[in-house]
């Protein structure tokens, strides 16, 4: 068990650390979260950035110790996240580059590493979000093209997004999880529409996308006809244990921030709440330490327990946090119920943590089934 | 970075489960507590433990000892709190090389806690801390026999820190085994003609508790290659918890049957609120860790 860096994963680091330095002070102001286009750009600017400075391909193949490295590098730094990138670089990315052809990889991949293309996740939809093998929309085979009607939802940038990669029910007689195709469906092909969709922290984060009879190119399909689930699952644990990486070494920070404030303003005196802080502390160390465990094993090619089991710690322990944060900073003249106050939309956010990319009742479920080998709930 | 076992730890891991299952399966166990005086301390076996090397790990070679590290300390405590292997094994282990017998286990070795308790006090040949006067207990664990020192004893800061770690480690093999043994009755008792895990409240139970087991041992392993004051804290928490509420999780699961005298599982719960009670307990590794905040982020 070592916790130190190889002299390899030190020099990278150290390379790192001098290159933010440099490149993050000549960065434009961050764009208001409404200004979509501005967001966009912004985006697409840093991972430019990043790819002419060599750093463009570093969630991909790269060592799952280097990344880590390069995701605890850049959140320290105070550097922009993947951002409106997510899915490009985090997840149609790599599906293309597992399961696509020579010819579909040279067409979406140099795109999205060199920050000129935005895709977004059609996954979703209104009656299946944790059941995602329920999903309903049509894509029915009409000559060399797929005729996609139905809807989805929950779509992250989807007003700035150039293409989709969209699950469609190809084989509706077939089992749930059988009659499923990839596609990569460009956004802006007729039939589509997109309606914002506004959450309770007051944002556009999601749309809605309303598909009608939209024509999407047989020659987009990634993986063969049908078997769209399996691809999608070969993705889904593509990041190995590094999915929560920045935002592990965020909450480390605001953690920090939390004890000075609370220092400032005297409620530090109170020893439940200082405790809590302190019991905080141990939860974010012990999940940035499962967070080596998981990258650790994952560089040996071993499937690890899993990111279920971190989900669903990190995600309540966030939560947590901000009702401390809420504690702390929200005692007086009502800044608790003020919307100006930063923390407080974090606060918002944070709720959905538990519900998105599959909630923790669904989580508990498949620890309980997958990992311990329970036999299938009710 | 390399945060996994090493082939010679997992070597290690599995050697001490064999001896332990050899030489203190549930029979031994359950032998040891149904003595009518209260239990006493094998002392065969504290001698075969001896032998192993089980209190001369961190001793250097030169001096008799194996010449490992904390990491490997830990290991093997991990492995004593998943059977439950009663004994003072962290005084006589950090008293290997200082007092001696203790390394070979020919000495047992007992301390009075920053509480002012003593486990084990009069199987213990030798005593650290002031104990005259202390009162027999009447133990809440059957395994393991509790005295009162008048004084607490505020005792050396490295060696609070080491007990407070190595007792870390014995919760996470506590907490480890009720896990296995919830899954194991979920899987096999049936209610309602079907296996109570099919049943989404328990298999969620069995859940959580995977989900402590697993933060709390990340944060104990990396507790022992740092010995960071603050890790230490933060895996003792953790780790107490997940015995202490993976133990009650676990009896749970069995229903009836676990509230009996015959189910294993009050063992489990009972050992781990007297080892929660040990130096470093909650509220001393809460005010730790805050604290650590503070300069952490100055």
């Amino acid at each position: 068990m070592d916790l130190a860096d190889t002299p390899q994963e030190a020099e990278f680091r150290t390379r790192l650390r001098e290159w933010l330095g440099r490149a993050l002070p000549s960065l434009p102001a961050k764009p208001s979260p409404d200004d979509w286009p501005g967001r966009r750009a912004y985006d697409l600017g840093w991972q430019r950035t990043l790819y002419d400075a060599g750093y463009g391909e570093v969630h991909w193949g790269a060592d799952p110790a280097v990344r880590m490295i390069f995701l605890e590098e850049t959140e320290k730094a105070g550097a922009p996240y993947v951002g409106a990138n997510f899915v490009g670089l985090l997840h149609a990315g790599p599906t293309v580059a597992a399961e696509g052809s020579d010819e579909q990889r040279a067409r979406w991949l140099p795109p999205v590493l060199r920050g000129e293309e935005v895709w977004c996740q059609g996954f979703s939809e209104p009656d299946a979000g944790s059941d995602l093998a329920a999903l309903r929309t049509r894509g029915r085979r009409d000559g060399d093209h797929y005729v996609v009607s139905g809807s989805k939802i929950w779509t992250s940038h989807a007003e700035v997004a150039d293409w989709c990669e969209l699950l469609v029910r190809t084989d509706p007689a077939a089992p749930k999880h059988r009659g499923i195709t990839w596609l990569a469906m460009p956004m802006d092909a007729p039939g589509i529409t997109v309606r914002p969709l506004r959450t309770l922290a007051g944002s556009n984060e999601f749309a809605e996308v309303f598909l009608d009879e939209v024509r999407v190119p047989v020659a987009n399909r990634v993986g063969e006809e049908n078997d769209g689930w399996r691809v999608t699952m070969v993705t889904l644990s593509f990041e190995r244990g590094t999915a929560f990486v920045g935002e592990v070494v965020a909450c480390r920070r605001v953690l920090g921030e939390l004890a000075l404030a609370a220092r400032e303003n005297g409620r530090w005196d109170d020893p439940v709440l200082r405790r809590r802080l302190g019991r905080l502390n141990a939860e974010f160390r012990a999940l940035w330490r499962l967070t080596q465990w998981n990258v650790s094993e994952a560089s040996e090619g071993v499937p690890g327990v899993g990111g279920s089991v971190f989900k669903l710690r990190y995600s309540h322990a966030r939560q947590e946090l901000y009702e401390a944060a809420a504690e702390v900073l929200g005692g007086e003249g009502g800044t608790a119920l003020d919307l100006e106050q930063p923390w407080l939309l974090d606060r918002l956010s944070s709720l959905s943590y538990t519900i998105a990319a599959g909630t923790s009742q669904i989580q508990h479920s498949i620890v309980a089934e997958r990992v311990l080998g329970l036999p299938k709930g009710r | 970075m390399r945060f996994q076992l090493t082939e010679d730890q997992r070597a290690l891991r599995a050697g001490v489960r064999g001896l332990l299952a050899a030489r203190f399966g549930r029979e031994r166990l359950r032998a040891t507590m149904d003595v009518a005086d209260g239990p006493e301390l094998d002392r065969g076996l504290w001698r075969e433990l001896g032998d192993a090397g089980f209190f001369s790990l961190r001793l250097p070679e030169e001096a008799g000892g194996v010449g490992l590290g904390l990491p490997e300390a830990v290991l093997a405590f991990e492995e004593a709190g998943r059977v439950l292997l009663p004994g003072p094994l962290i005084a006589t282990h950090l008293a290997a090389g200082e007092v001696p017998g203790a390394a070979t286990g020919e000495a047992v070795v007992t301390g009075v806690d920053g509480g002012g308790v003593v486990e084990w006090l009069e199987a213990a040949d030798v005593v650290r801390g002031d104990a005259a006067g202390a009162l027999r207990m009447r133990s809440v664990d059957p395994l393991t026999p509790l005295h009162r020192a008048g004084e607490p004893d505020a005792g050396d800061r490295a060696d609070v820190l080491l007990t407070s770690l190595l007792t870390a480690a014995e919760q996470l093999g506590t907490a480890a085994r009720v896990g296995e043994l919830a899954v194991q009755h979920a899987r096999t008792r049936e209610q309602f003609g079907r296996p109570i895990g099919a049943f989404q409240a328990v298999q969620h139970l069995c859940a959580g508790m995977l989900v402590r087991v697993e933060v709390a041992r990340a944060a104990v392993y990396a507790a022992a290659v740092t010995v960071d004051p603050a890790d230490i804290a933060a895996a003792r928490l953790l780790a107490d918890e997940a015995a202490v509420r993976g133990a009650r999780d676990c009896l749970q699961v069995h229903g009836g049957m676990g509230f009996t005298w015959e189910s294993d599982v009050q063992l489990y719960l009972k050992r781990a609120w007297v080892r929660a009670r040990r130096p470093g307990a909650v509220t001393e590794c809460e005010e730790l860790l805050a604290a650590a905040l503070l300069s952490e982020a100055l």
